[in-house]
């Protein structure tokens, strides 16, 4: 749960990134809380999986700080830092190869041992089942959870999650945000859930971000910001209004 | 000695020669195709991932050499390695190192720039991925290469197909010396030329089980599923 507002995961100031003469992010300001998820919410094109690339190290703001854990993101990021964050990508890929191997990966790369951690994230996810199958022939769903337990196998400080529960069926849906509630109620693992689904937003998160052209519109506890959203895009948003 | 043990030991000796030659094929061009492997994978991986000043005149240099005249190689390493040459003092001109130089000079280009053609073709959003998961630099190259394998072996495949047949470069440099560097290629040329047509297109033969077989050996490469994902 929201850890300590002093100490956050995420130090952000004056976070911009520029694509060409596009400026996309454009973060005066942004705190990540220790061991809380945090909600980002906002339109297509908004700037919300850019957000998610720089706070996973996977490339440099154009200008502005990025404080992970009380140290700066220095470009090329230190590999003990990077591999703190880990992301579930909108578009995962995966490695061929069957579904073991894939949850295997990131262990692998790091030397730990595997011991029962993969098979029990497998069952987790219920994907036992599929233990042995090549990738390839997973379906849109499992491949996602497939996704998804590749990220969890290695408990990481940070989780980011870009539309996780995107191409899944409500049961599917279920699955993945009881899994979030879990890492939630364990506290070590900080999630940020990038979620077209405003009212997934208000089921798991702490807090809830409206990103909208890069910026954020507002942030706040997840009960204020669907109870009493200051900004009118906002209440505007969270009504369905805005039509994304 | 009677005519008949004469022509069993003539064919004993033509078939001693026939694997030597065939033995010595595999030598040469299997030592030239690891050689190009060892070089051009990495070459070809580095000039897919990275931009640096430069690339665009090496990745032209490449292109040129993958069509490269075989015996034009063979000329500039015949002129390299003769006595006079820059080289001559290593005396490798009609040994088979001579010939497994002009044949890595041959397949190099081929396998580098088929590999980087294959890095060139993963999903740009894979190495994002790979970081993503934790890979250091080596183990996110590793494994694009794994997830490019595809088109890796069909480069060192090609590399290879260039070299084992060629002819060329391999009777300037080697010299066609029996036992020391006659290959199949060379050696189908020379029977041709000496009207035993049959043993011509036995050598023949044997070229293309070979290449058949080491193709058929990279294809499983290819198809398998497990690949070391390092
Ligand atoms: N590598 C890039 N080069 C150029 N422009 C980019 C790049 N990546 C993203 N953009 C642009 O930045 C803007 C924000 O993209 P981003 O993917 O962050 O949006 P998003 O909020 O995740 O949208 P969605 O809800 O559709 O996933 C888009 O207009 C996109 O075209
Ligand atoms: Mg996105």
């Amino acid at each position: 749960m929201a850890g300590a507002i002093d100490d956050p995961i995420y130090h952000a100031r004056g976070l911009r990134k520029v694509y060409g003469k596009r400026c996309v992010l454009d973060v005066e300001a942004l705190e990540v809380r220790r061991g809380e998820v945090l909600a980002i919410i906002g339109p297509n094109g908004a700037g919300k999986s850019t957000l998610l690339r720089l706070l996973n190290f996977l490339e440099p703001a154009s200008s502005g700080d990025l404080t992970f854990l009380g140290q700066k993101a220095k470009y090329p990021v230190p590999l003990a830092m990077r591999r703190q964050v880990t992301m579930v990508f909108q578009r995962p890929i995966l490695l061929h190869g069957s579904v073991w191997q894939n949850v295997a990966y990131p262990l692998r790369i790091r030397k730990i041992k595997a011991g029962g951690s993969i098979d029990d994230m497998l069952g987790k996810l219920e994907l036992s089942a599929l233990s042995e199958t090549s990738v390839h022939e997973l379906s849109g769903g499992e491949f996602q959870r497939v996704a998804l337990a590749r990220a969890l196998v290695l408990r990481p400080r940070v989780l980011l999650l870009d539309e996780p529960a995107a191409n899944l069926d409500p049961q599917n849906v279920e699955k993945i945000e009881a899994i979030i509630r879990t890492i939630r109620r364990e506290g070590h693992t900080t999630v940020v859930l990038v979620t077209h689904r405003v009212e997934q937003a208000r089921r798991l998160a702490d807090r809830t971000a409206l990103l909208i052209d890069g910026s954020f519109i507002e942030i706040a506890e997840t009960t204020r910001f669907f109870t009493q959203s200051e900004d009118p895009r906002a209440a505007a948003f969270v009504q369905g209004q805005m039509i994304y | 000695m009677s005519p008949i043990e004469g022509t069993l030991l003539q064919l004993n000796s033509v078939a001693g020669a026939f694997w030597e030659i065939v033995a010595l094929t595999f030598r040469v061009t299997g030592t030239a195709t690891l050689i190009s492997a060892a070089l051009g994978i990495p070459a070809g991986a580095l000039l897919g991932l990275s931009k640096f000043a430069g690339r665009r005149f090496i990745v032209t240099s490449i292109y040129t050499g993958m069509g490269l005249p075989p015996v034009v190689v063979g000329l500039a390493v015949y002129l390299t390695l003769s006595r006079s040459g820059p080289l001559g003092v290593m005396e490798w001109l009609f040994t088979p190192w001579a010939m497994v130089v002009a044949q890595v000079i041959i397949s190099f280009p081929l396998v580098a720039g088929l590999t980087m053609t294959a890095i060139e073709a993963l999903d740009p959003d894979l190495r994002l991925q790979l970081r993503s998961l934790g890979a250091g630099r080596r183990q996110e190259v590793a494994a694009m290469l794994g997830e490019a394998r595809e088109g890796v072996v069909a480069a060192v495949v090609a590399g290879f197909g260039g070299i084992i047949s060629e002819v060329g470069a391999a009777m300037l440099v080697g010299g066609n010396i029996e036992s020391q560097t006659r290959v199949l290629s060379t050696a189908i040329v020379l029977e041709t030329r000496r009207g035993f047509f049959g043993l011509a297109l036995g050598l023949g033969g044997a070229l293309l089980g070979m290449a058949f077989m080491v193709n058929f050996i990279f294809l499983r490469l290819q198809g398998r599923g497990r690949w070391p994902v390092r």
